[in-house]
């Protein structure tokens, strides 16, 4: 099992009120399915994305993570988990904009302390992979949202992760460039790669295997998509 | 993570902000060229000041006899007793007056006539321009000769050479046996003076004995060996019984003199330094003040690079190498411009300045542990970033 949560919560204090993002989450994952988590705006689906890949911390609950209860993790285990096991890609591609291409793809693998031959070969190999070999030294405002959404999967496979988390990567793309990010996330997938996708449109949800319907930070339902 | 990277993006970052960095830099390049100028001129004030005092001649004592009662002097004989000291190599008592110098029909009134012997010119570290100076032989049989300052030897014969010559003095007759090289020191100068063997002087001058007594010990070491025997045997003579009762003599130990001038003028050049590396701790100040705007402008980057599994020492030293790659090359600015400043002080303002290589290196090494001290607060603020805070920063 890739992903274990069992009974969290996320509970954000504002003055006197209390807003209950995750309200007792129980999630489990297992290595190779392709999950999109759906919801309405405001349903707690991020907060869900960021817990799941250790950027954030429950409020209360256990999350293990390949067997590992992340609770018991220091912040350099948390650290490499990020580094090495989980690829993000956001809403936004949250790509450095000072860097090319090349660069930013190399990211994960400098923090991972690889050699600098390494690194450039296999941020070339990934992106010529997801069909940039002849956008390497272009910076992020040089390319189009589609192309840098690309970059950013190909930053988030660099350091050959078994888990990919996507927070609506298509959010911000035209319905082409969209469908494109979509065909590359399946064949991730049928490569091995484990992919958890965020989205609240349906149209993208079905696509994926298992459907995890989330409401006001509770899920209300979990279904083996058909077709 | 790779440090020569984190180099080549700090360099890069440097280089898209160049305005940004400059005035950051500024603080650090005012700090080191103030602090290289100011002690180079410091040390330079030094090196003259002591240049000077050491010309005045080496190892030099210099003997005062006010004398008590009856006895205000010492004999030429007593005072050449000090020679059997092993710890003294020269003795130059001088007789001097006021006299009128002619030649032919020119005469110079108010000429400082100094009666010297053959010792002076080694003691005092003179030199003989032209012709030569007295030897024992005549100071002995107080033969009439006479060596001129080189101003007064202008005066008197022109463009001729005084050399062979005669001059007048008191009425008697001088052949010109040498002429003085051109010389000032604190002490005084030679040029408008002349020097006639002092056993004559005692004649001339109708003045017995000597009140000045210029003595060279024999090296460094024996400095003060030779001050307590030069104190010993005046006691005796002037009948001194301790130190507080002492109003008969007076002696100047020239290395004394210099170990206190060089005391000050330490003292004075740490104080330069100092005030100067005070304007290198406020550039410190402003590297910091840029640094956590910088922290809080890439807040996003910092999650970002967090997320992709940044930890927190590497965003701790992306942003220490950011403040210390602005502290260095601010340093290295500085120290090119001090050098400069330095250089065209000696050369446009006729000041004396040094610079020396550890002035140099401690003023850059100052201005990288400012870059280091004044980063790693800011560096540390990054580093501590929660991925998900900063994640979420807009
Ligand atoms: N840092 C925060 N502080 C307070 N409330 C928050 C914070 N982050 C999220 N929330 C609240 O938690 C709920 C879930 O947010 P989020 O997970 O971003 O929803 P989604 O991604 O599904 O739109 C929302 O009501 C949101 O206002
Ligand atoms: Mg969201």
């Amino acid at each position: 099992m890739v992903i274990n949560l069992e009974n969290v919560y996320k509970i954000y204090e504002m003055g006197d009120a209390e807003v209950h993002a995750l309200d007792d989450v129980t999630l489990k994952i297992e290595e190779g399915e392709f999950v999109a988590i759906v919801g309405p705006s405001g349903s707690g689906k991020s907060t869900l994305m960021n817990i799941l890949g250790c950027l954030d911390t429950p409020t209360s609950g256990k999350y293990e993570f390949e067997g590992r209860d992340v609770s018991r993790l220091n912040d350099n285990e948390l650290a490499a988990i990020r580094n090495r096991r989980i690829g993000f890609v956001f809403q936004n591609f949250n790509l450095l904009p000072k860097l090319t291409a090349l660069e930013n793809v190399e990211l994960p693998l400098m923090y991972a302390g690889k050699s600098t031959s390494f690194r450039r070969n296999r941020a070339k190999e990934v992106l010529e992979a997801v069909g940039l070999g002849q956008r390497l030294h272009h910076k992020p405002k040089e390319l189009s949202g589609g192309q840098q959404q690309r970059v950013a999967i190909a930053r988030a496979l660099s350091a050959d992760p078994s888990i990919i988390l996507g927070d609506e990567p298509t959010g911000n793309l035209d319905t082409k460039s969209g469908r494109e990010i979509m065909e590359i996330l399946k064949a991730l997938n049928k490569n091995g790669k484990t992919i958890i996708l965020i989205t609240h449109d349906l149209n993208i949800a079905k696509q994926a295997q298992r459907n995890v319907h989330i409401q006001d930070g509770r899920i209300v339902k979990d279904e083996k998509v058909v077709g | 993570m790779d440090i020569l990277q984190t180099i080549k993006l700090a360099f890069r970052g440097i280089i898209d902000n160049k305005m940004r960095s400059f005035l950051t830099m500024l603080g650090i390049i005012i700090g080191v060229t103030s602090v290289i100028a100011l002690v180079s001129i410091g040390q330079g004030t030094t090196a003259k000041v002591t240049e000077q005092i050491q010309s005045m001649g080496s190892n030099l004592l210099t003997v005062n006899i006010m004398g008590r009662g009856a006895t205000t002097t010492l004999s030429y004989d007593q005072a050449m007793e000090f020679m059997n000291s092993s710890y003294i190599s020269g003795v130059a008592p001088v007789i001097s007056d006021s006299v009128t110098v002619e030649h032919g029909n020119v005469n110079e009134e108010d000429i400082t006539l100094q009666g010297v012997n053959e010792y002076l010119l080694s003691v005092r570290n003179y030199s003989v321009d032209n012709g030569r100076f007295f030897t024992a032989q005549e100071i002995q049989s107080r033969k009439r000769v006479a060596v001129l300052g080189s101003e007064i030897a202008s005066k008197l014969f022109g463009f001729v050479d005084p050399v062979g010559q005669t001059v007048k003095i008191k009425g008697y007759n001088f052949e010109v046996i040498g002429v003085m090289k051109s010389s000032s020191s604190m002490m005084g100068s030679t040029d408008e003076q002349v020097f006639i063997p002092i056993t004559l002087a005692e004649r001339i001058l109708q003045s017995r004995g000597v009140r000045m007594i210029y003595i060279q010990a024999s090296d460094k070491d024996a400095v003060s060996s030779a001050k307590t025997e030069i104190s010993a045997k005046l006691d005796k003579i002037f009948r001194v019984k301790s130190e507080d009762d002492n109003f008969s003599y007076r002696i100047f130990d020239q290395s004394e003199m210099l170990e206190t001038i060089n005391e000050t003028s330490k003292t004075l050049t740490m104080m330069l330094g100092g005030i100067a590396a005070i304007s290198l701790i406020v550039g410190g100040i402003g590297i910091m003040n840029i640094m956590l705007v910088s922290v809080t402008e890439r807040t996003r980057e910092i999650g970002i690079r967090k997320a992709l599994g940044a930890r927190k020492i590497d965003i701790l030293n992306q942003f220490l190498i950011e403040s210390l790659v602005l502290s260095g090359i601010g340093g290295i600015i500085g120290v090119i411009f001090g050098y400069v400043t330095s250089w065209g002080l000696g050369k446009f303002m006729s000041m004396s300045t040094k610079t020396t290589l550890p002035v140099v290196i401690i003023a850059f090494s100052f201005s990288i542990f400012v870059g280091v001290f004044f980063g790693i607060y800011p560096a540390n603020k990054a580093g501590n970033l929660k991925p998900i805070d900063a994640l979420r920063y807009e």
